[in-house]
């Protein structure tokens, strides 16, 4: 089944070169990719991982503010009940600042070197590590 | 008959050169690779003779600097009489923390002033808009009133120093700024020279900072440039922009095409107010990369300004040279900065200034070795505005003018340009112009494709990364001392703002934007508006609000 | 804007359309995982097709603020077609929709096209269907309309509205003779280019030669004009005995017999009796044309004869 990637940019920054690459690659290594667009808020972004239901939501962030961007999305997802969606994150990202990332429960970070290849070599490790195979095998749970 | 017979010699001899000398040399020592190209992806000759610049005749195309077709550069005597103007972009915090960098990039030598803006004010949202969170005085300085405008430009003499404002959307609400700034300061506006970027065209293809949908936006532009021309006899009203589009993947002949084809707009609209265009068209300034494959940039300065001239000359009919004249800003690649390896983008940078130089730049920002992993630190500023000093004092270039002209190499690439431009004209006009090429995405698609076509490139390494793709040392990668992002900027920036709201008149604010708005409904020009408004301490965002319900908001259609 | 459908349901009817479209479960099954909703009016299918390009994306945006403005909540599944190299896909539709995310009362969903060649996804018809029993009163189905999936949208939706843009010269040879059996409504977006009547008038004439009651209308949807217009029209359809349902079962039907002609046909040319014409073409013992005619021969045995 092709992985479900959430492409977003959050923030005011327009920078969208990076992102509709990645967008492109990930469709031609055969996975479906949703863009949201540029000047995203964290609650747009969650809420379209949640209708969209993505494996992945991929955060691409140049301005510097993914210390207040990523906690944002991880404590909406929690506060939504969704615990299966993976986000990773690319741009322009301090080293130091990985390990908080990581803490926070992000998965990955890509810097601002890695290939395209590597993103989606990585896509494909956090999904089958962290993702949702547990729930192929049977159906849906009950409603709660 | 005479170009004809050289031609037909030098074709000659070089047949026999291939047979003779090429031939059988690749025979031993094969060439590295099946084809060159530049970074554009244009097919570099092996090599460049007369027989390929036969069409390019001296004195029509090449011709005189400070003369049309101003091929060889808009003065004629360029850095003999000063050199360009060092000016390096600053911004970050507030309006004082920016204000210091602005004073010690003065003190080391810089000529002139460039501010950079954070993403709120770039964006025309106040500091305490909920979207601003996060961002307030980070990627640039936080100005949401008058009151910051005055604490920017502090103990600067405004009608010594021409002062740049990389600003768009909201670029007409910074310059009423600007200006009553400089007033409350007792300069006189006819002594003010800087330039304010407001090419909200490029933004909707490149920058992607937009507000209001296309038309009523370039209506703005068009108001600034009116304004401008009867009021500020040395402003630039405009910095058209290639810089952005370039670095968001297209070709050279692209950035060229694409800018002008936006000048070209924008003279369009100023002139349906049925104003002469001999009267505004000097003061259109233009503001272009310099990327790292330096023959295809030297050449593309070179055919930008050949084109203009024709241009304006041509298809508008101006009778003044100075209309046909092309002055540009030029700032290096950020693209072309690795964050691996950072030291190694000063060599980048020199390369890149100095195809600028050659290029006939009459303003120059250099990239810091920090440009791929933070804003400009101080350190990094001092090398690259030394960089450019050297160049000035020491590598001998500014004292001859435009040296590259003559070579064949340059002189081909710089006609192909120009030829790429021209058609990329008449493909805009088939699509029903400008306007409608933003919105049918021609321009976004083309950059699209080109930033994936050398995207591919890179992939196969048909195009390398020093440090990164190639040589690659994964032992060391040296770290940097990074400028420090003060996080009680933005705290300090939303207290002046209080500061400011607490003392001003609101009965004056509500009237103002209360015509702000009724002049936005009519064709009538924003700026007494927007000056008066300014005056009384409206901010920013209220402005940018305020015309929201009139203008509408732009949502871009995204294309891959 | 007052009606909301919480978060939870959003959260549980994304799951289960995943569910259907990777087939991890049934349909029965995902069925049993949206809650029970109290509402028993029938949902409003609402199929937007046309070219690329003609701003649909945009019109549904509109449309939901309106159907918002009445108090309706509103699902929308935009299809985009999948790579037919790389079966992947990128679905950007829902950006000119965005404005909609803070309210609950939306729910967007992109589906790729996956195996069914730029048409429907397989499952759209069963993510319509849970849309439904989620609660929406309102479901949008957004897809390009290029081959065959004109007449498929006709069996998921109530009313068609196929959006195309003024064309420039010859005005409607662009669109397919077809899509006049199959519109309920047509609507010429970005009017305010030159050909925008033109265009309109020729539409017109094509509907009137088809004997069906059809309107034409005229929008600028970046403008937000003339979509009044358009909301009465799909109101009256939604009331209205001629609209889609029933062809909806009559096309389903016919899809359900094909689809099993299909199925039956390729079981003969893969059993022994096909297999050996093959053999017999590559031998060079029949020629193209011997060996379709003998094939059809056995197929439509199979298919007639079949119980």
């Amino acid at each position: 089944m092709p992985i479900k990637v959430l492409v977003a940019k959050p923030g005011l920054d327009g920078h969208d070169r990076g992102a509709k690459i990645v967008a492109r690659a990930l469709r031609d290594a055969g996975m479906e990719v949703v863009y949201t667009g540029l000047h995203q808020t964290p609650e747009m972004i969650v809420t379209a991982a949640v209708q969209e239901d993505v494996d992945v939501i991929g955060v691409s962030i140049l301005s510097g503010a993914h210390m207040t961007v990523f906690p944002r999305i991880m404590k909406l997802l929690e506060e939504r009940g969704v615990d299966d969606i993976c986000v990773i994150g690319g741009g322009v990202i301090q080293e130091n600042d990985v390990p908080k990332l990581k803490v926070l429960g992000v998965r990955e970070i890509f810097d601002a070197d890695a290939t395209t290849q590597n993103l989606i070599d990585g896509i494909e490790r956090v999904v089958a590590e962290f993702g949702r195979a547990r729930k192929r095998t049977g159906a849906a749970t009950p409603a709660s | 008959m005479a170009i004809q017979l050289e031609r037909d010699d030098v074709d000659q001899a070089k047949d026999e050169w291939e047979q003779l000398t090429l031939l059988p040399f690749m025979e031993r020592r094969p060439e590295r690779r099946s084809s060159f190209r530049t970074l554009s992806g244009a097919e570099l000759q092996r090599l460049y003779t007369p027989a390929d610049v036969a069409d390019v005749d001296y004195l029509a195309t090449i011709g005189f600097p400070g003369q049309p077709p101003y091929t060889r550069g808009p003065y004629a005597t360029m850095y003999r009489a000063q050199p360009w103007t060092m000016r390096q972009i600053a911004g970050f915090g507030t309006a004082d923390d920016t204000n210091a960098r602005f004073r010690f990039l003065i003190a080391q030598g810089q000529t002139g002033i460039s501010t950079d803006f954070d993403m709120p004010t770039l964006m025309g949202c106040d500091s305490d808009d909920p979207r601003s969170d996060g961002e307030v005085g980070r990627e640039g300085v936080a100005i949401d009133s008058v009151d910051d405008m005055l604490d920017l430009y502090r103990d600067i003499d405004l009608e010594k120093i021409s002062v740049s404002m990389t600003i768009n959307p909201s670029a007409w609400i910074l310059l009423a700024m600007y200006l009553v700034a400089a007033e409350e300061r007792g300069f006189d506006w006819k002594k003010l020279s800087g330039t304010i970027q407001n090419d909200i065209v490029k933004e909707y293809i490149s920058q992607k900072e937009w507000v209001y949908p296309p038309k009523p936006a370039i209506r703005l532009v068009r108001d600034t440039i009116v304004f401008s021309t009867r009021n500020l006899p040395h402003y630039n009203p405009v910095n058209i922009s290639g810089y952005h589009t370039r670095e968001a993947g297209s070709t050279a002949i692209q950035e060229v095409a694409f800018t002008l084809a936006g000048g070209i707009g924008y003279v369009e609209e100023v002139l349906k107010l049925g104003i002469d265009v001999d009267s505004f068209a000097p003061r259109l300034s233009f503001f272009f990369v310099s990327q790292i494959d330096f023959l295809e940039e030297v050449a593309k300065f070179r055919a930008a300004r050949r084109v203009w001239a024709k241009v304006m000359r041509d298809r508008f009919g101006a009778k003044k040279a100075e209309s046909q004249r092309l002055r540009f800003h030029t700032q290096t690649a950020g693209a072309s900065c690795t964050a691996r390896e950072p030291l190694n983008n000063i060599a980048r940078t020199a390369i890149e200034a100095l195809a600028a130089v050659l290029g006939g730049t009459q303003s120059l920002h250099t990239n810091g070795y920090d440009e791929a992993l933070s804003i400009p630190s101080e350190p990094a500023m001092k090398i690259a505005l030394r960089t450019q000093q050297i160049i000035a004092e020491e590598s001998g270039v500014a004292g001859t003018i435009d040296p590259l002209a003559g070579s064949y190499a340059v002189e081909r690439l710089t006609s192909d340009i120009e030829a790429g431009c021209f058609a990329y004209f008449e493909e805009v006009e088939k699509r029903g112009g400008l306007v409608r090429c933003i919105e049918e995405n021609f321009f976004q698609q083309e950059i699209a494709d080109a930033a994936y076509d050398l995207y591919q490139r890179k992939e196969r390494h048909e195009w390398e990364l020093v440090g990164v793709t190639k040589y690659r040392d994964d032992t060391g990668n040296p770290k940097v001392e990074l400028h420090h992002v003060d996080e009680a900027a933005s705290e300090r920036q939303l207290q002046r703002l209080r500061a400011t709201k607490a003392r001003r008149d609101e009965n004056k604010v509500k009237t103002a934007l209360a015509e702000i708005a009724r002049v936005a409904q009519t064709d009538e020009n924003i700026m007494p508006a927007t000056l008066e408004a300014v005056r009384a301490r409206v901010t920013g965002g209220e402005i940018v609000n305020a015309l929201k319900p009139i203008f509408g908001a732009y949502v871009e259609k995204p294309i891959f | 804007m007052t009606r909301s459908v919480p978060v939870r349901v959003h959260r549980d009817l994304a799951r289960a359309i995943t569910a259907i479209e990777n087939g991890y479960a049934s349909f029965g099954d995902t069925l049993a995982t949206l809650p029970a909703r109290e509402n028993g009016k029938a949902s409003f299918v609402v199929g937007v097709t046309g070219p690329p390009g003609a701003g649909k994306s945009t019109l549904v945006d509109r449309l939901i603020e309106k159907f918002r403005a009445g108090g309706e909540t509103v699902a929308v599944i935009a299809v985009d077609p999948s790579s037919p190299f790389t079966h992947g896909a990128v679905l950007g539709d829902r950006v000119r929709m965005q404005r909609h995310s803070g309210d609950t009362g939306v729910f967007i969903r992109s589906m790729a096209s996956r195996e069914s060649g730029g048409g429907l996804a397989p499952t759209t018809h069963d993510a319509i269907a849970l849309a439904a029993h989620a609660g929406f009163d309102v479901i949008l189905v957004e897809t390009v309309g290029v081959g065959q999936v004109e007449l498929e949208i006709v069996a998921v939706a109530d009313v068609v509205a196929v959006v195309t843009v003024p064309a420039l010269g010859d005005s409607v040879q662009t669109i397919k003779a077809g899509l006049t059996e199959i519109a309920d409504l047509f609507v010429v977006n970005m009017a305010d280019r030159p050909g925008a009547s033109r265009t309109a008038v020729d539409l017109k004439h094509m509907v009137r030669e088809s004997g069906r009651d059809v309107a034409v209308l005229q929008t600028i949807a970046s403008e937000g004009t003339g979509i009044d217009d358009v909301m009465v029209a799909l109101t009256a359809a939604r009331a209205s005995e001629s609209s889609n349902a029933g062809r909806a079962v009559r096309f389903e039907v016919v899809r359900n017999i094909r689809d099993a002609a299909v199925r039956r046909a390729l079981a003969v040319l893969d059993a022994p009796r096909g297999r050996s014409v093959l053999e017999r073409l590559r031998a060079g013992e029949l020629t193209r044309l011997e060996a379709r005619e003998e094939l059809l021969v056995y197929a439509l045995a199979e298919v007639i004869n079949a119980d």
